[in-house]
């Protein structure tokens, strides 16, 4: 099982993001990055002059580079970043699927979670178009990733850990939260580096939002499944970046998969940084999403 | 006339809807391959081909929503759903899945392909790659777009658009949320479900009225007042140092007096959402809708207000037509 380190969800400053991928590529036990820009294409300039840096580092590091398109491609400024992506001759990760109409014939690319792979007939269609590898929605439940392994030659890769991306809308939670205008945003989703909790009236933790984005309120963390996924033939676990603990977090799957340390020991160990404080994995084998199976 | 595509859940509203000037009607098999799958909702075999045979006597169209993702394993089931409404004498299917777009290219190539608001196509290339791909003949819009976005969409492709006017509101891009299986198991790619009423608990409790889904407070009402149904986006909640309607109060999307600008926009149908719903409710918004589209058409104005009290919680938005919805 190899280990990609999805794209940030998240804003972050240029500086952060500078350092957080050059130690990635220094230091992180994993095999694969996908680098750019997922949700606000408004957050791009801020830190795009540091991109071929990073890839550079990267791959001088051994690790593949991909670029991930935008998660909702909308204005044609957005539909431009899209086809200049396909120019830059990494691998693309297609998170809205607008990004095959720039894509060659036969040119390889991946799929990202955001796009919806439920069952075989998308993913054959997906592969015949030049698809090499696959990270399933995490929606999907257990059941599901065993038929659609079992249905490709690809990579398929599964959701492994971090808040889990639940919806993409036109409205900015963060700028509404704020009483501001999406146009006038004033970036204010940088104050929240792992995402804003929203949390019940009663006290519950919930959801988190982080722009256009909502997610998880709960971190994904799917290492007590990481026996049956391999039993599956799920190729590979995608880890989601967050602002802190995340290169030992690296290291905890890296270990978990090489079987030095236990799934209890591993969530133990990256609990306090985990962003919510709390545990999921319920998609896979749960009755719903926000259930966590290690849970005594 | 831009056509005005109206909601049924079972063939009286199918009839109610003809009958109150529907130039199209919209309805889904009785099971998890349409994202209306409710209890004692929907259509057999049997009951669409009638259905259609009545729709068709009186000039109007029937399509059938087989817009949820079939699971893995099981994609027989929705294969079945396409060739069922093909041999009912179905105008057009409205798909999401790219797989089942491919399967009814390929098998039902004479079967009229919609493209559901489920695949959220966006912008023109996302709409251009469904039409070169497998044909699709017209899209419904998400409602994440505005007007002008919409105007400029229609100017760079040669399919037709759809869009939603009336009835429930997503806040989310559609087929592409899964808040509601986070929740409660059951979500509208999967199950054609959204906060299924399944999962949904009053309560009173010191004095108010709590709605929960899935064990999760949506709402708190004073007791006697109002209370919501508990749809997810639609709650109240606390994030940091506030508290309120954090992604979309409990409104409803009514856009008639967008109908001008939408026409102007190159929009050619107007979608009235509402399988759920009664006959009655059906019958009085589909012949409002009609008489404001005759009106436009006649270049009079768009009646106005007579809609709002059909609304939820009797309160309405135009949604992202308008920018600063955003």
């Amino acid at each position: 099982m190899d280990l990609t380190v999805g794209p940030n969800q998240f804003f972050w400053d240029a500086t952060t993001w500078r350092d957080f991928y050059a130690r990635i590529a220094d230091e992180a036990p994993v095999d694969r990055v996908v680098l750019g820009e997922l949700i606000c294409s408004k957050r791009l300039p801020f830190y795009q002059t540091h991109i071929p840096e990073a890839v550079e580092r990267l791959l001088a590091a051994g690790k593949t580079v991909a670029m991930t398109t935008l998660a909702l491609v909308t204005l044609k400024r957005e539909r431009n970043l899209t086809a200049e992506l396909v120019d830059m001759g990494l691998e693309v990760e297609v998170n809205d699927l607008s990004a095959l109409a720039h894509l060659p014939e036969g040119a390889a690319f991946s799929v990202g979670p955001l796009v919806n792979v439920y069952n075989e007939g998308t993913l054959r269609w997906l592969v015949g178009r030049g698809a090499s590898r696959i990270c399933l929605p995490p929606e999907l439940p257990l059941a599901s990733v065993e038929m659609l392994v079992a249905a490709t030659e690809a990579h398929v890769d599964v959701w492994g850990w971090g808040r889990l991306p639940l919806a993409i809308s036109g409205r900015c939670y963060h700028a509404r939260l704020h009483d501001r205008a999406k146009d006038n945003c004033q970036f204010v989703c940088a104050e929240d580096p792992d995402g804003r909790a929203v949390d019940t009236l009663d006290g519950q933790e919930f959801l988190a939002v982080n722009g256009v984005q909502t997610l998880s309120g709960s971190c994904a963390n799917l290492s007590p499944q990481l026996p049956a996924l391999r039993g599956a033939g799920v190729a590979g676990l995608r880890l989601s970046p967050q602002s802190n603990g995340f290169l030992e977090l690296c290291s905890l799957f890296r270990n978990l998969i090489d079987g030095r340390i236990s799934a209890e020991d591993l969530s133990a160990a990256a609990l306090p940084t985990a962003p919510g404080g709390s545990y999921c994995d319920g998609f896979l084998t749960g009755a719903a999403g926000v259930e966590w199976s290690g849970r005594p | 006339m831009m056509e005005l595509v109206c909601p049924a859940g079972t063939p009286a509203a199918l009839h109610a809807a003809v009958e109150a000037g529907a130039h199209a009607v919209y309805c889904g098999f009785a099971d998890e391959t349409n994202a209306r799958n409710f209890p004692g909702l929907n259509f057999s075999r049997d009951e669409l081909t009638k259905s259609i045979a009545f729709a068709h006597d009186r000039g109007a169209k029937v399509l059938v929503a087989i817009n949820t993702f079939p699971r893995a394993g099981a994609e027989a089931i929705w294969h079945r759903a396409v060739a069922d409404a093909e041999t009912a004498g179905a105008d057009a299917v409205i798909l999401a899945d790219l797989g089942l777009l491919a399967h009814t290219a390929e098998r039902h190539p004479d079967l009229r392909r919609h493209l559901s608001v489920q695949a959220a196509a966006a912008n023109p290339d996302m709409i251009n790659f469904y039409a070169e791909a497998f044909g699709v003949r017209r899209v419904v819009l998400p409602r994440v777009l505005s007007v002008a976005e919409i105007t400029a969409i229609n100017r760079e492709i040669d399919v037709e658009t759809e869009v939603f006017v009336f009835g429930g509101l997503c806040v989310m891009a559609e087929g592409r949320c899964s808040m509601s299986s986070y929740i409660t198991g059951k979500s509208p790619n999967m199950n054609g479900v959204c906060s299924p009423p399944s999962h949904v608990v009053y309560a009173e409790e010191d004095g108010e009225l709590a709605a929960k889904l899935g064990g999760y407070t949506i709402h708190r009402n004073a007791k006697g007042a109002p209370a919501p149904y508990p749809t997810m986006c639609k709650g109240n909640f606390t994030s940091g140092d506030k508290t309120g309607y954090v992604f979309e109060d409990p409104v409803s999307l009514d856009a008639s007096d967008l109908i001008p600008a939408l026409a102007k926009a190159g929009v050619k149908a107007l979608k009235i959402e509402g399988r759920q719903r009664s006959r009655s409710y059906v019958a009085q918004v589909v012949r409002n809708f009609r008489a404001a589209l005759d009106a436009v058409e006649a270049g009079r104005p768009v009646p106005p207000g007579t809609l709002a009290h059909l609304t939820e919680g009797q309160s309405a938005t135009a949604g992202a037509y308008r920018k600063t919805w955003r």
